[in-house]
């Protein structure tokens, strides 16, 4: 029975807390009040990836970095900074890991060619398969 | 022509060796900081806790060495991390600390519970200045030299086995 019962408090336990005691930061969940800025923000939000959650954006993440970061986006969105700069200072300090947006350096040439080689390949596979048929 | 038959087998073939190769060696997903070997960005941080002063950029400029610990009371791994970070300190090295998203009474408790190895502690509580320093969690800590020069970064706690690599680390800053 103690067994049962300890088993139980287990499923039930919380985890221990990785999350602070500070509320979000204000710009965190809330949209700027010009929509023109606002649209920036979420479209540079959705294009900076998030720390915490690696593989999910900071505007999906709900990881406290994240919400700082977006709060950090919005505020300097609002004081007037361009998107590009934005991501520039993110770039300097965690790479371009930190943002979803191709670049065009030489480690993302494949990423660019891909589309290219791989059309090149599937032509060459049609009319093999149609000179096939043409002579069968 | 026999041969092309098998193209496709020995396409997933090697697709299934990748698949199964990043299986068993998962890439490394820490993000370290792209700012080693450049001046600490500016930033004034307010205390932390009354007893003590607040962090700046220009404090870390010092003429010697220091190391800056960003901790948090709420993180668990910080909790181990202040007996070696003592261990430093009795080693002459100079520590400051950087309280991320953290409350006054929760640093206060913090430190009286687990020791307190820290000259200065900033607040930073949106953690801004984790961010510009290219942080990503707690706990880091960066080895700045005398001229205000992040040296070096360490991602996650400091265990007693890497205190003979942060003290080779802070000699090379010197």
């Amino acid at each position: 029975m103690k067994r049962v019962v300890l088993a139980l408090a287990l499923v039930v336990a919380c985890p221990a807390a990785a999350d602070s005691n500070l509320p979000p930061a204000y710009w965190s969940d809330r949209q700027l009040p010009d929509p023109r800025q606002e649209a920036q923000a979420q479209k540079l939000m959705d294009e900076i990836r998030c720390l915490v959650c690696q593989g999910q954006s900071i505007a999906d993440s709900n990881a406290e970095l994240a919400g700082d970061m977006r709060d950090l986006v919005r505020r300097r969105i609002a004081a007037g900074e361009k998107p590009a700069a934005i991501r520039g200072w993110l770039v300097q300090r965690y790479g371009s890991w930190i943002s979803y947006k191709p670049t065009d350096e030489p480690a993302a040439w494949p990423l660019w060619l891909a589309p290219l080689a791989l059309l090149v390949i599937g032509a060459f596979l049609l009319r093999h398969r149609i000179r096939l048929r043409r002579g069968g | 022509m026999r041969a092309a038959r098998f193209v496709p087998l020995a396409v997933l073939a090697l697709l299934l060796a990748g698949l199964v190769w990043r299986l068993a060696t998962p890439g490394d997903t820490t993000v370290g900081s792209k700012l080693q070997g450049q001046p600490v960005p500016a930033f004034a941080l307010a205390a932390a806790v009354p007893a003590k002063p607040g962090l700046s950029a220009a404090d870390l400029a010092s003429g010697k060495p220091r190391l800056v610990n960003i901790f948090a009371s709420w993180c668990v791994p910080c909790i181990g991390e202040v007996k070696v970070l003592q261990d430093l300190k009795a080693r002459g090295v100079a520590i400051d600390g950087i309280a991320v998203r953290d409350r006054v009474e929760d640093v206060a408790d913090f430190l009286a519970r687990n020791g307190d190895p820290y000259e200065r502690i900033g607040s930073d509580p949106q953690s801004g200045v984790q961010i510009s320093l290219g942080s990503s969690g707690v706990p880091e800590s960066f080895i700045v030299d005398g001229r205000g020069v992040i040296r070096y970064q360490h991602i996650g706690a400091i265990e007693p086995a890497d205190v003979p690599l942060i003290l080779a680390k802070l000699e090379d800053a010197k």
